[in-house]
C-alpha cells in the first residue's frame, strides 16, 4: 500500500478533501501527467489544432447521438419519420440532428487534416509507431461509425449505400455471400440490417472507439508529442532546466489548452456557420435523395457514399477487370525486381518468383470486384505500415528534400480528384483518371522505402524554431 | 502552397470539364425565394391543401404547424382541414395508394420533403418545382392526356390547367453531330387560355413553391435567424480568446 499523505488539520476544507482523493485515487497525478506537467514542443503549429478538435467532435457526437437516440425508432417501418420527427416536432431537434450530421463530416475534416499533419511532419516515426496504429485503428472504427449510422435515417442513399457496400463482402470468394448475409441478418438490407447497425452504431463501435482514444493518447504522452522541426524535445540529449523539464517544452495547461480555446472557437466558427446556414452543403453532407424514404424497389440512377468515403470508393471503382492486367504487370515487376535486383537468398527469391506467378494466376482467375474490394480495404491498411515504410533520414518535412514536399503535395491532390470521382456517376475518362489515381496512392506507399532515401535532406538545429509571438 | 492551390483547381477544372458537357432534360429555371413572405406562403398552403392533398400527402407535417407562417388555429380548421378533423394531426391524402398507382402509374410521393430531395445539380429542389409546375404540356399519347418537360412522361397529369390553359412547346431543329438532326426547346404557344394571365399563374406557382420549400424545413428561417446570433457571439468569443492567448504566451520566449 502506498504511503498516506497527512496535511495539516488547519488546511482548507478543499485541500482537505483533495488530500483524501489523492490517498485514494491518482487525481493530482493524473492531472499533473496529462496537463499541467505534460511537457509539449512549443513550435507547435496550425496543424495542432486538429487533435484537440477531433476530441471536440467525439464530444459532440455522443452527446448529440444521446438525445437523438431518445427519439429516434430503429424500425424500418418508422425510422424515416422519427428522424422527420426529430427535426420538425421535438424541440430544438433539428439543431441536434444538424449537429450530429454535420459533426459526422466534421470528424472527417478534422481526421483527416490530423493524419496529414502526421504525415507531414513524420509523427509516426520511433517511438510513435502504436500512437500512429492506434491512430489509425481509430480511423477505421470511424469509418465503420460512420457507414453504419448512415443507414439509420433510412433514406434512399441509406439503403441503397449500404445496400452496394454490403453486397461488396459477397465478392469474397468462398465466405463471401455468407458473409454478407450474416452483416445484413437478411438477405437484402432490411428491418433487421436496421437494428443491428443501430445496435452496433450506438453501442459496439462507440465503446471500442474511445478505448482506443484512450490508447492513444497513453502511447502519446508516453513518447512524447512530435513536433514541426520532428526535433525530440525531450530525448536524453535534448536541453533540459534545473528540474530536468525540456527547455523546448512548455505544460500543455496553461498554454495549450488556452490554445486550443482559440482552435475550438475557430472550427466552431466554421461549424455553425454550416449548421445553421447550409446544414445539406451542397448535398455533401446530407445527400438530397437522402429526404426519400428508402425504397427497396426503386434503385436511384446514381448511388454514391458521403464524401468522406468517396477517395476509396473510387479505387474500388477503378479496379475493372482492365486494370486487373495493369495490376498484374505491377506484381510481376515487382517480382522480377525482388528475383533479379536484389541481394536476396535464392530460395527467397523463387519464393518471390512463386509468389508472384500465384496472385497473377489468382487475379486472372477471381472476379476484379474481390480485387476491388481488396484495394479499398488496402488502402486504409496500408496506413498502419507507414512507421515502416518511410526510410528517410529526418522526420520532417521541413527538412527533407524540396521535390518530397512536391510528391506529398500531388498525394494530397490525388486524393480529393479521387474523392471528387467517386461523388460523381462513372464515366470513361473518370475511370481512366481514378486507375491511376489508384496506382499512385499506393505507389506512393509501397515504393515509399525506397524514394523516401532519395535526395539530400537539409541539417536538421539541435534546438525547435520558435518565434515568440 | 500558391502552386499546390494553382493546380488544385486547375484538376476540378479539367474534371468539371469533362462532367458539364452531359445533361438531356431542360434547365431549371430560378425560383423566387418565399419562404420569408407569410402571405405568399399562406396563398401556397391553400394552393397545397386545395389541390395537391387530393392525391399527395405530406405525412411529416402537421396541419397545426401552419401557425408558424401566421395563421391561427381556428383559421386552419375553418379553411384547411378536408381530410382530418385534428388540427394536430399529420396531412393525409385520402386516396388509396393502390389506386393510385393504378391509376397514374406510380404511387404520387408524400410531399413533405419534395423540395428538399429534388434539388441536384440543375438548381435547388425549388427550382425544379418551380419549373415542373410550369412546363405541363398536352399529349395525347399520354394516359392522363398530358406530359411535362422537366419530367418526361411524368405519370401526374396538369392538375392547374384551368388556371394556366393549355400550352404547346415549340420546337427548333439543329443539325447536330454525323447529320443527325436534334430538336431544341424554343418557348411556348398557348392554345387555350387560362383563367389567370402567364404572370398570374407564375405567381401562384412561385408561391405554392415558396410553401414547399418552407414545408420541407419549417425551422429554416429560425435557423439562420438564430445563426446570425451564435456567429456573433463566436465572433466576440473569438476576440477574447484570441486576447487570452496572446497573454499567456507572451511569456513563451
Amino acid at each position: 500500500m502506498a504511503n498516506f499523505k497527512e496535511i495539516s488539520p488547519d488546511a482548507p476544507v478543499a485541500e482537505k478533501l483533495l488530500n483524501w482523493v489523492d490517498n485514494r485515487f491518482p487525481a493530482s497525478k493524473l492531472y499533473k501527467e496529462h496537463l499541467s506537467e505534460y511537457y509539449a514542443p512549443k513550435n507547435f503549429n496550425f496543424w495542432y489544432f486538429f487533435g484537440s478538435l477531433a476530441l471536440l467532435v467525439l464530444v459532440i457526437q455522443i452527446v448529440t447521438g444521446i438525445f437523438l437516440v431518445m427519439h429516434y425508432k430503429p424500425d424500418a417501418a418508422q425510422a424515416f419519420a422519427s428522424v422527420e420527427y426529430i427535426m420538425r416536432d421535438v424541440p430544438w431537434g433539428w439543431l441536434i440532428r444538424y449537429m450530429h450530421s454535420t459533426g459526422a463530416s466534421a470528424f472527417f475534416i478534422v481526421v483527416y487534416m490530423h493524419m496529414f499533419r502526421g504525415l507531414i511532419y513524420g509523427s509516426y516515426r520511433k517511438p510513435r509507431e502504436l500512437v500512429w496504429i492506434f491512430g489509425c485503428a481509430i480511423f477505421l472504427c470511424l469509418m465503420a461509425e460512420a457507414f453504419m449510422g448512415y443507414l439509420l435515417p433510412w433514406g434512399q442513399m441509406s439503403y441503397w449505400g449500404a445496400q452496394v457496400i454490403v453486397n461488396l463482402f459477397a465478392a469474397i470468394p468462398f465466405v463471401g455471400p455468407d458473409l454478407a448475409l450474416l452483416i445484413r441478418g437478411d438477405y437484402v438490407v432490411s428491418d433487421a440490417t436496421l437494428n443491428r447497425f443501430f445496435s452496433f452504431h450506438v453501442i459496439a463501435v462507440p465503446l471500442v472507439l474511445l478505448g482506443l482514444v484512450v490508447a492513444h493518447i497513453i502511447a502519446l504522452h508516453e513518447v512524447g508529442s512530435n513536433n514541426p522541426d520532428g526535433v525530440e524535445i525531450k530525448g536524453p540529449n535534448a536541453p533540459k532546466d534545473a528540474n530536468g523539464h525540456p527547455l523546448d517544452g512548455i505544460p500543455f495547461h496553461p498554454y495549450y489548452s488556452v490554445h486550443d480555446i482559440l482552435g475550438v472557437t475557430g472550427f466552431l466558427v466554421v461549424f455553425s456557420a454550416i449548421i445553421f446556414f447550409a446544414p445539406e452543403f451542397g448535398g455533401y453532407f446530407l445527400e438530397y435523395n437522402n429526404f426519400i424514404p428508402a425504397d427497396p424497389l426503386k434503385t436511384p440512377l446514381h448511388i454514391a457514399p458521403v464524401w468522406y468515403f468517396t477517395p476509396f470508393y473510387s479505387m474500388l471503382r477503378a479496379i475493372t477487370s482492365e486494370m486487373m492486367y495493369a495490376l498484374i504487370l505491377c506484381v510481376l515487376a515487382g517480382a522480377y525486381f525482388g528475383a533479379v535486383r536484389t541481394q536476396l537468398s535464392q530460395i527467397i527469391k523463387g519464393g518471390v518468383v512463386g509468389a508472384a506467378v500465384v496472385v497473377s494466376v489468382l487475379m486472372l482467375s477471381i472476379d476484379a470486384k474481390f480485387w476491388g474490394v481488396l484495394v479499398m480495404g488496402g488502402a486504409v491498411i496500408i496506413l498502419f505500415f507507414l512507421p515502416w515504410l518511410d526510410n528517410c533520414a529526418v522526420k520532417s518535412i521541413r527538412y527533407r528534400p524540396d521535390w518530397h514536399k512536391y510528391l506529398y503535395g500531388i498525394f494530397v491532390i490525388n486524393f480529393v480528384i479521387l474523392a471528387y470521382l467517386g461523388t460523381q456517376p462513372p464515366s470513361p475518362i473518370g475511370e481512366r483518371v481514378s486507375q491511376v489515381g489508384t496506382l499512385f496512392y499506393f505507389g506512393f506507399f509501397l515504393l515509399m522505402p525506397w524514394w523516401s532515401t532519395i535526395g539530400e535532406t537539409k541539417p536538421v538545429p539541435d534546438r525547435v524554431t520558435f518565434t515568440p509571438h | 502552397m500558391k502552386k499546390i492551390l494553382l493546380s488544385l483547381v486547375l484538376a476540378f477544372g479539367v474534371v468539371a470539364g469533362v462532367r458539364a458537357s452531359g445533361g438531356d432534360s431542360i434547365a431549371w429555371d430560378k425560383a423566387p425565394n418565399k419562404t420569408n413572405d407569410l402571405a405568399a406562403l399562406q396563398h401556397g398552403a391553400k394552393l397545397f391543401v386545395n389541390h395537391c392533398l387530393n392525391c399527395h400527402s405530406a405525412a411529416f407535417m402537421r396541419y397545426n404547424r401552419l401557425k408558424d407562417i401566421g395563421l391561427t388555429e381556428q383559421q386552419i380548421k375553418d379553411n384547411l382541414l378536408f381530410t382530418t378533423e385534428k388540427v394536430g394531426d399529420t396531412m393525409k391524402s385520402n386516396i388509396d395508394p393502390k389506386q393510385a398507382k393504378e391509376w397514374f402509374g406510380a404511387t404520387p410521393p408524400d410531399l413533405t420533403l419534395i423540395a428538399r430531395s429534388r434539388s441536384g445539380s440543375g438548381g435547388s429542389g425549388a427550382d425544379y418545382l418551380y419549373t415542373y409546375m410550369r412546363t405541363f404540356y398536352r399529349d395525347e399519347t399520354k394516359a392522363t392526356g398530358w406530359n411535362n418537360l422537366a419530367f418526361p412522361n411524368v405519370g401526374m397529369p396538369h392538375v392547374l390547367w384551368e388556371m394556366q390553359g393549355v400550352r404547346k412547346p415549340i420546337y427548333e431543329e439543329h443539325e447536330g453531330h454525323g447529320g443527325h438532326a436534334t430538336k431544341v426547346f424554343k418557348g411556348w404557344e398557348q392554345v387555350t387560355p387560362g383563367t389567370v394571365s402567364p404572370l398570374e399563374y407564375d405567381q401562384a406557382i412561385g408561391d405554392l413553391v415558396g410553401y414547399l420549400q418552407w414545408m420541407g424545413e419549417p425551422a429554416q428561417n429560425t435557423r439562420v435567424r438564430l445563426g446570425v446570433w451564435v456567429l456573433l457571439f463566436l465572433g466576440c468569443f473569438m476576440v477574447i480568446a484570441w486576447r487570452l492567448n496572446a497573454s499567456f504566451w507572451k511569456d513563451i520566449k
